[in-house]
């Protein structure tokens, strides 16, 4: 099978290049990210990041054939080749695959992505019902990988001012949690023409998370409460 | 080139942990949250730890189903260890652990939920009322993605309490002064390849598991007993390692993990007679009885000719009576996994499965506290000054010889907060920080400047496959005298060519292929110490099954082993039946 890979290492190279690669598969490689494993092998000079292979813990996202996604859940049978591979867009690149997240992960940590709730706790668990349990469907499950805020233009453009699709998706899972009780500042914190108002709707978020989540759903939620309380 | 120079820089800290796992997480928040300057170092970002993909459930006695209580966690847990978990930690253990669960919940943690808003439990393998009765709901879970929802709960919880991470820094080695006492380790930074000292009053290790000395594993990449190599490589014995938890029900081929909790919610595994087989190995709990007696049922099925699939090695694990409602709603992410990785859609098909290598019940020997034992001067159990292991990676031992399901994360939060609050008290009572040795970095600049400068050497990933299917071959979830013995030697052989790996890669900006090489150092130890250890053992108990043994010998081998990479030393420490408080369970029969 044939891949087009995106290499660059700062150490060596002046610019990156794609770099073409020929591999023989075997019968249990079904995945994207055992073909890597496997031009690896060959070429060790390939960096990459990869962990659970099996989609939950978001390292290795990648832009794939023009779309970014999982190697380790994407299916080598439906992939046209040659396979081009790049990293995410519109983050700094460090080498090869591998880019620097830092500005995603400030994204993220100032959305304040933990549960505020200042009554004492109680001695056993805050209770909440299947529904409102429920209403957090959607939202947990997002493994930070990065695939939709690097696919989304207004984060390329103002990744510094915009919280991107996957921040804004945590911050709705907190305001959606019954068990919070800092949705005012949480409102306050996204207030503003950038943070939460550069998405425009575009959907390429919805389109590219490998775990089937909708983020602008939940930037449409959290808009909704802002014109709620505004009135 | 990665820095090898003399000029190693030095930073100081209260306190190391290295992993960020859920137990490394755990005994952080529990550091920052007492003001101590702690560094975490963490191979990948933390969410990327292999705690995310723990699926089924964590294990408390909270009764939000019906009746239970400790004691019954605890007779389940003796019994699926087969004897060998020392009963002071496992009373500790299912004691805090619904604390631990309930604080979790605090944290923010989406658990299930019941219609009275309590957390949801489900029924796992080897829990049961009533010492052994019938099957109690005891996994408190959020659907099947628990370690994914506890590990974003335990890192959203530390950016709230402002701990400072090191990403993509890789511990390299443990850092003793002559006395013995622990001072730190040395890392190297991946993007940069730099090599730096964590001068520290207190190191922690909380590295999780090395499933990646096998072939077909659920664990992820980076499970490559980092800290066990480390300790290997400073003295520290490894105890219990010929004990490996093959988990019934990986994906046949792929090794992705089904959890236990399908069978919870009532799944059942099927041969290929459409025969429900786990009834005649365990007439009671069925499929719910412990792995190792579950994996073993699978594989004398599939060796006696009873396999289903076009080559008869896996057996099929049934759910689509749940209905799609249920398995929507409890298994979403095992549908996931099945449609991706065996194409089928469990709600119309079973999946195919295979007993697949899931968790290291050995490890780093500690006691309760999370504190570092080793034997000296006639104390089997002398603490290691300054040094502490929790999570997988430790050994304290409460999974004995066969760990339950829901076990692991019960382990990684009582341990992970136990080791944080024992050393804090380290810290209270040791104030001041002890000179590092001269020779501290080393061990760490002498690997880094022989792989830079190894010509003619094997590849590093070459030498790997060779370990990983020597560890498949030689020792299995059933194990010969043959197969063992001659595992052995050709382990140490592949352990003399780990000494010559060479790498073509000399960036030094994130060079992954020296990262896998330095890894390979560790899983070398791990490797070497389970094959020995378990050549060593004449018995079968627990996940541990010799041929030539078949039964549980309690007179010669009611003990943990101690292996010493020094000379692949053995040694050996008795199983501690007295628990704190509760009466002790006596050693019987084991069936299920």
């Amino acid at each position: 099978m044939q891949f087009r890979v995106y290499r660059y290492d700062p150490d060596k190279d002046d610019k990156p290049y794609m770099k073409d690669y020929e591999v023989e598969l075997e019968p249990t490689d079904q995945m994207l990210l055992d073909a890597l494993v496997r031009i690896k092998e060959q070429d060790d000079s390939l960096s990459l990041r990869r962990s659970c292979r099996e989609g939950v813990c978001g390292s290795d996202a990648m832009n794939i054939n023009g779309k970014n996604g999982l190697a380790c859940t994407t299916k080598l049978s439906e992939l046209k080749q040659p396979v081009e591979l790049k990293p995410l867009p519109g983050l700094p690149v460090i080498r090869d695959l591998i880019v620097d997240m830092t500005q995603f992960f400030k994204q993220y940590h100032s959305i304040k992505p933990y549960l505020v709730n200042n009554d004492p706790p109680p001695e056993k668990e805050r209770l909440q019902s299947p529904e409102d349990r429920e209403e957090l469907n959607g939202l947990y499950e997002c493994i930070l990988c990065a695939c939709c805020s690097t696919s989304c233009p207004s984060f390329w453009w103002n990744p510094d001012k915009f919280v991107g699709p996957a921040g804004l998706l945590h911050a709705y899972r907190f305001l959606a949690d019954t068990r919070d009780q800092a949705a005012a500042e949480r409102l306050d914190n996204l207030e503003d023409p950038y943070r939460l108002f550069r998405c425009h709707s575009i959907m390429n978020c919805v389109d590219v998370c490998p775990k089937g989540l909708n983020p602008t759903e939940a930037i449409g939620k959290i808009k909704t409460m802002m014109v709620k309380r505004a009135v | 080139m990665a820095n090898v120079g003399r000029n190693t820089p030095v930073r100081k800290f209260d306190a190391v942990v290295v992993g960020a796992g859920g137990a490394g997480l755990r005994a952080a928040l529990q550091l920052s949250e007492a003001g101590l300057k702690c560094a975490v170092l963490s191979k990948v970002f933390p969410t990327r730890s292999h705690t995310v993909a723990a699926q089924g459930g964590v294990g408390a006695s909270l009764g939000n189903m019906g009746e239970d209580n400790w004691n019954w966690h605890m007779y389940d847990t003796v019994k699926g260890s087969d004897w060998l978990g020392d009963q002071d930690a496992i009373e500790f253990m299912v004691r805090t652990a619904p604390e631990v669960v309930i604080e979790l919940e605090h944290f923010g943690m989406p658990f299930d939920r019941n219609e009275d808003g309590t957390i949801y439990q489900r029924p796992f393998g080897g829990h049961s009322m009533n010492f052994g009765e019938k099957p109690v709901q005891r996994s408190c879970c959020a659907a099947d993605r628990t370690g994914h929802a506890m590990l974003h709960a335990l890192y959203q919880r530390n950016v709230r309490a402002n701990t400072q991470f090191f990403v993509e820094w890789m511990a390299l080695d443990l850092i003793r002064d002559p006395s013995g006492q622990v001072l730190g380790v040395t890392a190297l930074e991946m993007e940069t390849g730099e090599v730096m000292v964590f001068h520290a009053r207190a190191t922690l290790f909380a590295t999780g598991g090395a499933g990646r000395i096998y072939t077909s594993t659920t664990n992820a990449f980076i499970n490559t007993g980092d800290g066990l190599g480390m300790a290997a490589r400073a003295g520290i014995p490894l105890e219990d390692m010929e004990f490996w938890q093959f988990h019934p029900t990986g994906v046949a081929g792929a090794g992705v993990l089904i959890t236990e909790g399908v069978r919870g919610e009532g799944g059942y595994l099927l041969n290929k007679n459409g025969e429900r087989f786990m009834e005649r190995y365990a007439p009671n709990l069925k499929d719910l009885a412990s792995r190792d007696v579950v994996s073993r049922a699978m594989a004398t099925e599939i060796k006696e000719g009873r396999g289903a699939g076009k080559e008869g090695d896996c057996v099929l694990l049934k759910l689509d009576h749940l209905g799609a409602e249920v398995i929507d709603k409890r298994l979403p992410g095992i549908r996931e996994i099945a449609k991706k990785f065996a194409n089928v859609d469990p709600v119309k098909d079973p999946i195919p499965v295979v007993p697949t290598v899931h968790y290291q019940m050995g490890g780093i020997p500690t006691n309760y506290h999370g504190e570092v034992v080793v034997p000296k001067n006639g104390n089997a159990n002398s603490v290691v000054p300054g040094f502490y292991a929790a999570g997988e990676c430790g050994c304290a031992s409460v999974h004995g010889a066969n760990r339950l399901g829901t076990n692991s994360l019960t382990d990684l939060l009582v341990f992970g907060k136990a080791s944080g609050d024992s050393i804090i008290r380290f810290l209270k009572e040791n104030p001041g920080l002890k000179d590092l040795p001269k020779d501290a970095g080393d061990r760490s600049l002498s690997r880094l400047a022989r792989l830079e400068s190894q010509t003619n050497g094997e590849s590093y990933a070459e030498v790997a496959k060779d370990m990983r299917r020597t560890m498949q071959m030689h020792c299995g979830v059933f194990r010969f005298p043959d197969t063992l013995a001659e595992g052995v030697k050709k382990i140490r052989e592949i352990s003399d060519r780990v000494t010559r790996t060479e790498i073509k890669d000399k960036s030094k900006v994130f060079n992954t292929a020296r990262i896998e090489a330095l890894e390979l150092d560790n899983l070398i130890e791990v490797a070497r110490a389970t094959m020995v250890s378990a050549d060593a053992r004449t018995e079968s108990r627990g996940a541990h099954d010799r041929s030539d043994h078949h039964e549980r010998d309690d007179v010669n081998w009611l003990k943990h082993t101690l292996w010493y990479k020094e000379g692949d030393r053995l040694d050996y420490k008795p199983v501690n039946l007295k628990p704190l408080t509760a009466e002790s369970i006596e050693p019987k029969v084991r069936t299920y």
